[in-house]
């Protein structure tokens, strides 16, 4: 939970809820800590957590006095994973379309549409990706009838009703096929949309309080207004592209709108720009086991996409979750980038550099990297008390978190999907329905 | 339900109404075309499929997991003439003439085998153009083939290969339809036409569904099914008039029928598409009722609940590891389905439903392993590996060809770099049928497709 957005309003519906967790100072000494900054696991390491924050991480001190200390031999510690691009917290069941908050094709509102009102801390999604080491996320919504998708916000997945970290941390606007689909059937038509929504974004921002806008306009006044902070720099713009051709069109835009402080999500083809992206300084996050020319815009797919960019110099975070590319999945993915070491011809990523990807590197793309307040995905002094557990290699598939904090809370690890678990694991219904065995 | 169109893939296709079938592969015809006075005499669209030339090989160090159950340290593979030569310890000599592969701190298992794949009848990329895996025009269509909508140049096959190890798959009709029509096994070697991958002797098998999808998909048309009953419904009364045709003089040809007559003669499988505990029971009973067999429930979220009632009908559960909750009917799905499947004694099948899935079936399976170990249910690696290879492919019918490592049995294998339950470790080499199909060491040893060729990352490492 985020402390800065602890509100007094918050505490009482916590306690409306059921007593409060509270953040305990501890330590986890003898484990192999990663610290999720892409340097490489330090084996016998200890870890400190005080006050909700990280207090020390690495080798070589002595286990702290008086504060509980738990046994790490033959265990792993890294950061919470950072998901970023993801849905959770907007959907129940993903078909079932009242429980869903993703899209909405039928609102007249675009650019102004902000997620964060939805977000469902109690959603079962929740709680099974924090159990398989999730710990931070951003989540985004989806085209409605615009190239502009709207407002993501950031989140923690702690059991506690205040998950909001940052409301409208970046707009989202689609200039791929999508967007060229949604702008009324070219990527031309998609471009002139955009640089129309900000010209209107421009505008409104200069007018007296009050006035009238221009009467040719498109966007509403809400979408209008929506983008002020997207021309102006001050909110991060996610740009949905995948071909090549089209990350370089991207990046020209900065030459006309020069404050846009873009993220670019998809980048499919992005090794084959990775000089340019690289010398634009902008980031990326991508689906990284993207191999096969799904759409004609990911043609040059490659699983070694993401190391040829990050060799490039280019700051490539893993994200995009959402249907059943779930969250939890990042690990999996990550270890699939270091397997590519070993293929000839390929390139993939070291072991830390693996980690990075899924923890630091999102962060720090979010914004949430220590640019303000604590630092997130990472295990460093001062940095947020997220810190997971694992029984053995994070990123290997046999392996999964035996314990979460969040903000130094140890989480539950109970989910919907252990208590269906524990009812079937015996399948007698002698005595009573199953319905009885809760 | 909305995603970026750019990752429709993260969705399960079945979740999308896109209907995924399962059908029969070829060899079962002879039989059949008895009973039709000569009027099909000859198996129609005959796989013209023969093994591409290989070398006599042998494996020799590696961890060798056979696919049915055996795991051999040390050991040693011999391929020779397209078959499976010899599998043994370091006491195995290896003949003159083999090429010698030093396998020493790597592994050796039977090709991978898919038993549910879309590849060809939805390839990459995913246009409309190319988007040929639901009939969704009436609600049963036994009389669709899989075989008429794959298009063999969809780059998804070679991902498999390399990146899977799959040799073997079974390629289905989507899931729109109660009875999608024929689904199709193949062989995963490049090819101009579906009949030179078209596996030799396989079974055919019936794609059936059961349902939000038919009802959904028909009740939007606002006609039946429209509900669960009404699923039922027209099944039942299919089955029926099949009885009639089967026990009529085959006068008039009639191609649905024709399958639906296999399926109750026990010469074409039944794949059924089906999540819910409750609908498998009755759609079990269904079957009880008009005299066929389901061979296996595919995406069966649910099967854990039944794992008793799935073992004593002898119906093997296909599943994913664990995906969940994309669908009403998925809701319950958990990452323990196939461990506790395994513990109750049923048949575990892991599949993928996906391009991208099809290519880490050895990780799916190991991400479900892993989930049983935590509530202490120990499956040894030698164990898990049949969860994609030999339980599949007896599922498909097709277990006494391929699907494990014992002399005789085709020469599909694959050399691993390291164990495949890690995800640290890839496909090195491919042998389908004793042919080396893919060498990680030798970039022309990548099948690059006609669609791929002279496009960007043409040959690339994907």
């Amino acid at each position: 939970m985020s402390r800065r957005l602890f509100t007094s309003l918050a505490a009482i519906a916590t306690a409306l809820v059921g007593a409060q967790a509270q953040a305990q100072d501890f330590a986890v000494t003898h484990a192999t800590v990663a610290l999720g900054d892409g340097t490489e696991p330090i084996s016998d390491a200890t870890v400190v957590v005080r006050g909700g924050r990280i207090a020390a991480a690495g080798a070589g001190m002595a286990t702290p006095a008086g504060i509980p200390v738990i046994d790490g031999t033959g265990k792993w510690v890294t950061p919470g994973i950072f998901a970023a691009y993801t849905d959770l917290g907007l959907w129940d069941v993903d078909a079932v379309d009242e429980s869903n908050d993703k899209s909405a094709d039928d609102s007249p509102f675009n650019a102004a549409l902000d997620i964060s009102v939805a977000l469902n801390p109690a959603s079962e999604h929740i709680a099974i990706n924090r159990a398989g080491g999730v710990t931070r996320a951003s989540v985004t919504g989806f085209n409605g009838k615009s190239i502009f998708a709207g407002q993501g916000a950031v989140i923690d997945l702690g059991a506690d009703p205040q998950m909001l970290v940052q409301p409208r941390a970046f707009q989202v606007v689609s200039l791929g096929e999508n967007g060229a689909k949604l702008a009324g059937g070219s990527r031309v038509a998609a471009y002139v949309t955009f640089r129309n929504a900000l010209r209107e974004a421009r505008d409104i921002a200069a007018i007296p309080a009050g006035a009238d806008r221009k009467s040719d306009v498109l966007l509403t006044h809400a979408d209008a207004v929506a983008l002020v902070p997207v021309v102006q720099g001050v909110q991060k713009l996610y740009v949905e592209v995948e071909r090549a051709a089209d990350i370089r069109a991207v990046l020209a835009l900065r030459t006309e709108f020069p404050k846009l402080d873009m993220v670019i999500v998809g980048a499919t083809e992005g090794w084959m720009v990775a000089a340019d992206l690289a010398a634009a300084k902008v980031p990326v996050l991508v689906m990284p086991m993207n191999d096969l020319p799904a759409q004609f815009e990911q043609i040059a797919a490659t699983q070694s996409n993401i190391g040829r960019m990050t060799k490039a110099g280019v700051k490539v975070g893993i994200g995009m979750f959402a249907g059943m590319n779930q969250p939890r999945y990042a690990p999996q993915q990550a270890g699939n980038m270091v397997a590519l070491t070993k293929v000839p011809g390929a390139t993939g990523l070291s072991w830390g550099q693996a980690l990075a990807a899924i923890t630091s590197i999102p962060a720090d793309i979010t914004g949430m990297g220590g640019q303000k307040g604590a630092a997130q995905g990472v295990l460093k002094p001062g940095a947020v008390g997220d810190v997971v557990l694992w029984d053995g290699d994070p990123l290997e598939l046999s392996s999964a978190p035996v314990k979460v904090w969040i903000d130094g809370i140890d989480q539950p690890l109970t989910t919907r999907q252990t208590r269906l678990r524990d009812r079937y694991k015996s399948l007698d219904r002698t005595y009573l329905p199953k319905a009885y065995d809760w | 339900m909305r995603n970026w169109p750019a990752m429709v893939r993260a969705l399960p296709l079945a979740a999308m109404g896109v209907a995924l079938m399962l059908t029969p592969a070829a060899g079962v015809a002879k039989k059949k075309d008895r009973d039709k006075d000569g009027a099909a005499a000859q198996t129609p669209y005959p796989s013209t499929y023969r093994p591409y030339p290989g070398r006599p090989t042998a494996l020799v160090g590696g961890t060798v997991f056979d696919g049915r159950g055996q795991r051999i340290e040390n050991g040693t593979v011999l391929l020779k003439d397209g078959k499976v030569e010899a599998v043994g310890g370091a006491d195995l000599a290896v003949p003159e003439g083999y090429d010698r592969i030093d396998a020493r701190g790597k592994f050796v298992t039977p090709g991978v085998i898919d038993i549910h794949s879309h590849l060809g009848d939805y390839p990459s990329p995913s246009v409309e153009a190319n988007s040929d895996g639901n009939e969704a025009t009436a609600p049963t269509t036994p009389d669709v083939w899989a075989e008429h909508s794959v298009w063999p140049q969809d780059p998804g096959f070679s991902r498999a290969l390399m990146n899977g190890g799959v040799t073997t798959l079974e390629i289905l009709p989507g899931s729109a339809n109660l009875m999608g029509g024929r689904a199709i096994t193949v062989k995963n070697v490049p090819s101009l036409t579906v009949q030179g991958m078209k596996f030799p002797g396989a079974p055919y098998a019936l794609k059936m569904a059961c349902g939000e999808n038919p009802k959904r998909v028909y009740g939007e048309k606002g006609q039946k099914p429209s509900t669960r009953m009404g699923n039922f419904a027209v099944n039942r009364q299919t089955w029926i008039d099949a009885r009639a045709y089967m026990d009529g003089d085959h006068a008039q040809r009639d191609l649905g029928k024709e399958t639906l007559e296999g399926v109750l003669k026990g010469e074409i499988l039944v794949q059924n598409h089906c999540y819910r505990a409750d609908e498998m029971a009755l759609v079990m009973d269904m079957a009880k009722e008009f005299g066929y067999k389901v061979t296996a429930f595919h995406h069966a979220v649910e099967a854990y609940k039944i794992a008793d009632l799935l073992k004593a009908n002898d119906v093997c559960a296909a599943i994913w590891a664990d995906w969940y909750g994309f669908k009403m009917e998925a809701h319950d799905g958990i990452p323990e389905n196939a461990a506790l499947l395994q513990q109750a004694g049923a048949c575990v099948v892991i599949h993928s439903d996906s391009e991208d899935g099809i290519q880490r079936l050895n990780q799916a399976a190991a991400s479900a392993r892993a989930a049983g170990r935590r509530i202490g249910i120990e499956i040894a690696d030698e164990a898990v590996i049949p969860w994609f290879t030999y339980n599949a492919a007896k599922a498909m019918g097709i277990g006494d060809k391929t699907g494990s490592l014992e002399p005789g049995k085709m020469g599909d294998a694959v050399l691993w770099n390291g164990n495949p339950l890690s995800v640290y470790s890839r496909p090195e080499k491919v042998w389908v049928d004793g042919a080396m199909l893919y060498d990680a060491d030798d970039p022309k040893r990548r099948p690059v497709s006609d669609f791929e060729l002279g496009l960007p990352g043409e040959g690339d490492v994907k």
